[in-house]
């Protein structure tokens, strides 16, 4: 890239040039160079593994880069420090949110920062609720300062991040899977902010998976892949074919594996089901098919996977196993009865992060494994090795401790389970969130394989253009209840997202 | 790297003060009797944190040991002499002792039920049958202890020239290891410790395997203090005051983390045999009882901070 002449470069909210970072043998970042001009939405993609957490980091002064320059509004900066980049004006905003949730919004924007009151020590709450009001007026945000903050959703939460960024006085944000763990709806008011605030002159680096929400709003975009960026440039005339195409070298053909699939007899059938938070639900699901459930965030799609899982008692209906009536109590209920259910919190219900990454693999089938009651520790090795290979699961070895996995591989262990366990019914919640391509591929890949061997699956997801992948057919929930059983080849996204959306006013 | 510090760390320690004591006072520590000594008195605390070990394992914590100890002791003496007068025959003996097991279980089981049942978080719950089953210890005999002169095979028998306490101690530590290790109860103990909703969500019958958990942990509870009982040929209803503290001791410096997920039976051995050795060594070199505290206090605190240390070095923030 040429250089730009030096009376230009001020025109650049923020530049890295020739970013070089090795860890040991690995080089993780190589020769990276972005040019951020000043107010715009630049994107920054890639699969985990790519660099951009190493990226992040070296921007937001957590690690220094071993070569190359970050010229921040002109001046070359040596930041050693997290407080070092926020000084600057650059604020990292994590996938992890790090606000205290009994704080109100107001004091969680200004923690630590707190307005002085009149006395030594105090501060002023007065002060802090009206700072905070005309800071979420200025930048169009509709926030109670009072309200505490663990009774927001995600997107709320992510406008508090934004809000303390901006109270300490950020022009540059950086925005890491901010859409993660929300529904459509809250994309949309997330999507909206992003662009209120470039619109007034903030400059935002973007990363996402999600690349429908990358062409919606960023104005540039960057590639990295194995450490290089090899791709950076405007948006504009870039198809999300493109980038993928840019991200895994290969085509968006390859995205959705294609198979032909007999559907067979009724696998699973639910009549009348109601619980605490769905009501009425009525389905069925044939040996060999992949049925979709589309709907926004608390339509109850998991809810339904609780019930069916052994998690939530059913308070009226019925669910029939091969035509025959079967009481699922408890998740071992569901597990003989060869259901898996694979979570949507990977962290939260799905991994014990301090075992090792066999332990975690067969947990839930110890049993079959074993003698019942006694381990057998050298099959469980062998098996969790065999299991890992068909998945292409990457690990060290079967004792690699789970932390250490990306999440990609973290979801594949999970999905590891219900091969181990032979189950015959997978109900996969938001199987491929927060994920890199490349293993999505593997997963769409390995969902179409079972299917195809007569496993019957039921997949929950918030990304339309996944379900449409791989489904054969979609139910669409909303409030609780089932409205609508599509065929998938019958129908489109924008008929899904409607009847998803309808009564919550806007999409 | 770090993993390895860690896991001779505890080790080290050990050979370390045994090395140390052995060059200080050679001719009173490095003696056979000395170290059968040191292993019978560590018996009754080992055997209780080994129990403890699959407690803390699965996330949790009883507190209520200490006074568990006392009122098996007491229940088994209560019915040795009760039924038995003051020289009870051998089959009174062994129902007295069946009862203090019993005793034992039955506390655990109470303790894990207070936990799942009522949910109660475990500090709170056996913070309350820590106080309960030291006030039905102390209301049984009027405060006064038990004499039974005739307990003494536990306490002072051995068996093929090793004390019987010793070898108990030998086998709950081989059963426990085996329980531990290569079972599906030993494994589901560390899942629930780990991440109590995903064993939930992954099967696991979180509620009946706590429930195991405290029962084992009392049924030890009730073997150490029928070996505690032979040991004094008496049931003394203030018996183990305190001891949880010893024993919860013994089992984080052996490298389990109180947050659960983490710890070993070797460790726990390890940590016992660390503390009664200290222990032990003090008492040669002259140093008080009340002093001694200052010594435990320092070495908790040291292995503690020691194994947090290389673990964020490692990366692996707990």
């Amino acid at each position: 890239m040429e250089p730009y002449p030096r009376a230009e470069s001020s025109r650049f909210a923020l530049e890295m040039q020739g970013i070089n970072k090795s860890f040991g043998p690995i080089k993780a970042l190589q020769d990276v160079t972005l040019r951020i001009p000043r107010g715009t939405v630049h994107a920054l993609v890639g699969e985990n593994g790519a660099g951009k957490s190493t990226l992040m980091k070296i921007l937001s002064g957590v690690l220094q880069a071993d070569t190359g320059t970050i010229v921040r509004a002109g001046k070359t900066c040596a930041w050693k420090h997290p407080s070092d980049s926020l000084a600057a004006g650059v604020a990292m905003i994590y996938q992890e949110l790090s606000l205290a949730p009994d704080l109100t919004i107001a004091e969680n924007v200004w923690l630590g920062i707190e307005p002085r009151g009149g006395l030594l020590g105090t501060y002023s709450k007065r002060r802090m609720l009206a700072e905070t009001s005309a800071l979420a007026e200025r930048h169009g945000f509709d926030v109670d300062p009072a309200q505490t903050v663990d009774s927001l959703p995600a997107s709320t939460c992510q406008i508090v991040e934004v809000l303390k960024a901006l109270a300490r006085n950020a022009e540059i944000l950086v925005m890491d899977e901010p859409t993660s763990s929300c529904g459509e709806h809250e994309v949309a008011v997330l999507l909206e902010m992003v662009k209120n605030l470039s619109r007034a002159g903030t400059t935002i680096i973007y990363i996402s998976h999600r690349l429908e929400e990358v062409v919606e709003i960023a104005r540039d975009i960057s590639v990295l892949r194995d450490g290089y960026v090899v791709h950076t440039g405007p948006m504009k005339g870039l198809e999300i074919a493109d980038i993928v195409k840019h991200m895994v070298g290969r085509d968006l053909d390859d995205y959705f594996p294609k198979r032909k699939v007999e559907v067979g007899s009724t696998a699973l059938s639910v009549s009348e089901l109601s619980s605490q938070d769905v009501e009425n639900i009525s389905f069925d699901l044939h040996w060999g098919e992949i049925v979709g459930v589309a709907g926004l965030v608390g339509a109850g799609r998991t809810e339904l996977a609780r019930v069916l899982c052994g998690l939530d008692p059913l308070t009226r209906g019925s669910i029939k196993i091969d035509g025959k009536n079967v009481k699922i109590a408890t998740p071992a209920d569901a597990l003989s009865h060869g259901i898996m259910y694979v979570t949507e919190d990977r962290k939260r219900t799905g991994l014990c992060l301090e075992l090792p990454a066999a332990w975690n693999m067969t947990l839930p089938c110890l049993a079959e494994l074993g003698m019942k009651h006694i381990l057998r520790l050298g099959r469980e090795d062998e098996i969790a090795e065999a299991t890992a290979k068909t998945l292409s699961l990457k690990w060290s070895g079967p004792g690699a401790p789970v932390s250490a996995l990306s999440g990609g591989n973290q979801q594949k262990l999970l999905l590891g389970r219900a091969l181990i366990a032979q189950s015959r019914l997978w109900v996969l919640d938001e199987p491929t969130r927060g994920i890199d391509i490349a293993a999505k591929v593997d997963i769409y890949e390995l969902i179409g394989r079972m299917a195809a061997k007569g496993k019957a699956v039921l997949i929950i997801s918030s990304e339309l253009t996944e379900l449409f992948g791989i489904a054969d057919r979609i139910l669409v929930m909303r409030r609780g209840r089932l409205v609508a059983d599509l065929v998938a080849s019958e129908t489109t996204q924008e008929a899904v997202m409607q009847l998803a959306a309808v009564d919550e006013g806007r999409i | 790297m770090n993993k390895l510090i860690r896991e001779v760390l505890p080790f080290g320690s050990l050979i370390l003060v045994i090395a140390i004591l052995s060059l200080w006072q050679p001719d009173s520590f490095l003696t056979l009797d000395n170290f059968v000594n040191v292993l019978r008195r560590s018996s009754v605390y080992g055997i209780i944190a080994i129990g403890m070990t699959f407690v803390i394992i699965s996330g949790g914590i009883d507190l209520s040991v200490g006074s568990l100890l006392a009122l098996c002791g007491m229940c088994a003496a209560g019915t040795m002499i009760g039924l038995g007068g003051e020289a009870p025959p051998a089959g009174i003996i062994a129902l007295g002792t069946a009862v203090g097991l019993l005793a034992g279980a039955v506390g655990g089981l109470v303790s894990g039920a207070l936990i799942t049942r009522l949910k109660l978080q475990p500090f709170i719950a056996t913070l309350g049958t820590m106080s309960l089953y030291r006030g039905i210890a102390l209301v049984m005999y009027d405060g006064q202890p038990i004499n039974v002169s005739s307990y003494r095979y536990l306490g002072e028998g051995t068996l093929l020239g090793i004390p019987v306490s010793v070898v108990l101690f030998l086998v709950v530590i081989v059963f426990a290891g085996a329980i531990l290790n290569f079972t599906r109860f030993g494994r589901h103990t560390y899942a629930i410790g780990s991440n109590v909703e995903a064993a939930h969500h992954a099967g696991v019958r979180v509620d009946r395997t706590l429930m195991g958990i405290y029962t084992l942990g009392g049924l030890l509870t009730g073997l150490g203090a029928m070996i505690a009982m032979s040991r004094t040929v008496s049931a003394q209803p203030t018996a183990g005051v305190g001891a949880e503290l010893d024993v919860i001791a013994a089992v984080v410096i052996g490298g389990a983390s109180l947050s659960g997920g983490r710890g070993t039976i070797t460790g726990t051995i390890v940590g016992t045999l660390l503390i009664s050795f200290l222990r032990n060594g003090c008492t040669l070199v002259g140093i008080s009882t009340n002093a001694q505290l200052i010594v435990i206090g320092v070495v908790i605190v040291l292995a503690v901070a020691v194994d947090q240390f290389t673990r964020r070095r490692a990366g692996d923030v707990t």
